[in-house]
């Protein structure tokens, strides 16, 4: 019997929606307010879901705190109080929108959580914006 | 006397940063909010104005009227700006949330109709840190 489990984190960061092959008028028409040159930021809420057969020693499906020091390591120490399209390699030649860093972040976790264990990340931008990946 | 609240919300990139220090001194008080590259927040903005209650309307003032003039000389300014860079009330100033709420009810406050005072700001820089200011 599969059991969903969910992390909560929460990183705050710039950004800028900006495609370099169109000129400024082009990325303005279609990013909006989002390419502003001087960047804008969030308050990212990142849910990671890992669903799996409890195990039956532990009764866990993974160990929360481990899964919790895993997202901090990985995530949260390359993205809180960056620049996401300055400061990180993952952005520097990939536009940081949230279904991108949704992507960015379940590749970086995946080879760390074991292979029977499925992984989906939720990424909320705003509290009315957020996107899912893998889409269920 | 009755006290009507509107609700907005912007996002935003800073850095915490005090010019007349050096990166070290920065750095030391400030931590990560002080990286150059800046980072962001999504800000929600509660905006307090009390008066009596208007007999013929029950109301203590049009809400949709506090809202335009909250969005046309406050949101407008600063949604989806860089606070140290792109915003003229905030010039010269260090872009704590202090700070934004006190120039946030100077900046209001000339724009409000003599129906009504301006009572209170109250600024969340995320979820779980917020500031109100009063006048005083």
């Amino acid at each position: 019997m599969k059991v969903a489990v969910f992390r909560q984190e929460h990183f705050n960061a710039a950004h800028r929606l900006f495609n370099p092959d169109w000129d400024e008028n082009k990325n303005s028409a279609v990013f909006g307010k989002c390419a502003y040159p001087n960047y804008h930021g969030h308050n990212y809420d990142l849910i990671v879901k890992i669903t799996g057969h409890p195990d039956p020693k532990t009764g866990y499906v993974i160990d929360m705190k481990l899964l919790s020091d895993l997202i901090k390591r990985e995530v949260l120490s390359r993205f809180d109080h960056k620049n996401l399209n300055l400061d990180t390699a993952e952005f520097k030649h990939l536009n940081p929108t949230a279904e991108n860093i949704a992507i960015v972040i379940y590749d970086i976790l995946r080879p760390h959580i074991q292979s029977h264990l499925d992984l989906q990340i939720r990424l909320y931008e705003t509290p009315r914006n957020f996107v899912e990946y893998p889409a269920s | 006397m009755v006290y009507l609240t509107r609700q907005e919300h912007f996002n935003a990139a800073h850095r915490l940063y005090n010019p007349a220090w050096d990166e070290v001194k920065n750095e030391a008080v400030f931590g990560k909010c002080a990286n150059q590259n800046w980072h962001g927040h999504n800000y929600d903005l509660l905006v307090t104005v009390k008066a009596k209650l208007n007999d013929n309307t029950g109301f203590v003032f049009d809400v949709k009227s506090l809202s335009s003039i909250i969005r046309e000389y406050i949101i407008e300014k600063l949604d989806h700006q860089n606070l140290n860079e792109d915003v003229d009330f905030l010039k010269g100033k260090m872009c704590s949330t202090e700070n934004l709420a006190i120039a946030i009810w100077n900046q209001l406050l000339p724009h409000l109709p003599k129906e009504v005072q301006l009572h209170g700001i109250k600024l969340y820089e995320t979820p779980r840190i917020f500031v109100e200011y009063f006048g005083e």
